[in-house]
């Protein structure tokens, strides 16, 4: 990764996209390794909590997590969220996919349908600009 | 707890907390520093804004709510759910936060909402 003073000169777009990146796969490991974590346990008292948020593949998820929300709102502080929302909607794929080659669940015909069409919206949205109020700001 | 109410619960602490977390981020401006002294003190300065906490509140509240609907309801109805805030937090963006939406925004927006409802099915 750029040293501090030099990711601060990078443009808004590439920022952007590397953000939108740990974003999206901070989310879909982070809820991959709760699930795994989460798998066949009984949490039925605060006991039973506090044992699975300390057991690895919970704590790990939990990390991921927090690294998902420092990033979005990272992410938040120039870019729009009418960008932001679709846009790390990628994730909601790439939970899919982590689902279909980690855990062989099955992705029928709609998913595949809703995947392309999560696919489509996306490159519509990151066509435009990221941060319409800095552009009206230089403009 | 009946499925309509925590799906309400869902919707209106999601809706919230996104909207705050934004607005609040958009008031402390581009975060442009990113080596580990410039990010701690980003952190700290971020840790005394009330809106900021009140936004992971309701993230907090909207994540408990939805742990809570899973236990009696399929995936295949909690997550649409989500997926139609996606619409509803572009409307508001546009309208709360002053966002200039064009209409390829709205188009995306609501091509994703489409897919991740039958990304449940």
């Amino acid at each position: 990764m750029e040293s501090g003073s030099g990711f601060a000169t990078t443009s808004i777009r590439t920022k952007t996209t590397i953000f939108a990146c740990i974003v999206i796969l901070s989310n879909a490991l982070g809820n991959f390794a709760l699930a795994a974590g989460m798998r066949g346990r009984r949490t039925e008292s605060v006991v039973d909590y506090l044992a699975a948020i300390f057991s690895p593949w919970v704590a790990l998820g939990i990390v991921l997590l927090i690294l998902w929300l420092l990033s979005r709102m990272t992410l938040l502080s120039w870019a729009d969220l009418s960008y932001v929302l679709p846009v790390t909607s990628l994730g909601y794929v790439a939970n899919a996919l982590v689902g279909r080659f980690f855990l062989n669940e099955q992705i029928t015909g709609a998913r595949w349908t809703g995947t392309l069409l999560i696919v489509a919206g996306t490159i519509l949205v990151g066509r435009g600009s990221p941060a319409t109020h800095i552009e009206k700001g230089r403009a | 707890m009946n499925a309509w109410i925590l799906i309400g619960v869902i919707v209106a602490s999601t809706v919230l907390g996104d909207l705050l977390q934004t607005a609040e981020m958009k008031r402390h401006g581009e975060i442009k520093e990113f080596h580990p002294r410039g990010l701690r003190k980003v952190f700290v300065t971020l840790a005394r804004r009330k809106f900021l906490i009140a936004s992971i509140v309701f993230m907090a509240i909207s994540f408990f709510a939805f742990m809570t609907l899973l236990e009696s309801a399929d995936l295949s109805f909690a997550v649409p759910a989500s997926a139609a805030t996606i619409v509803f937090e572009t409307f508001l963006a546009r309208f709360v936060l002053k966002e200039r939406v064009d209409s390829w925004r709205w188009a995306g927006a609501c091509l994703v909402a489409c897919g991740v409802a039958l990304l449940t099915r």
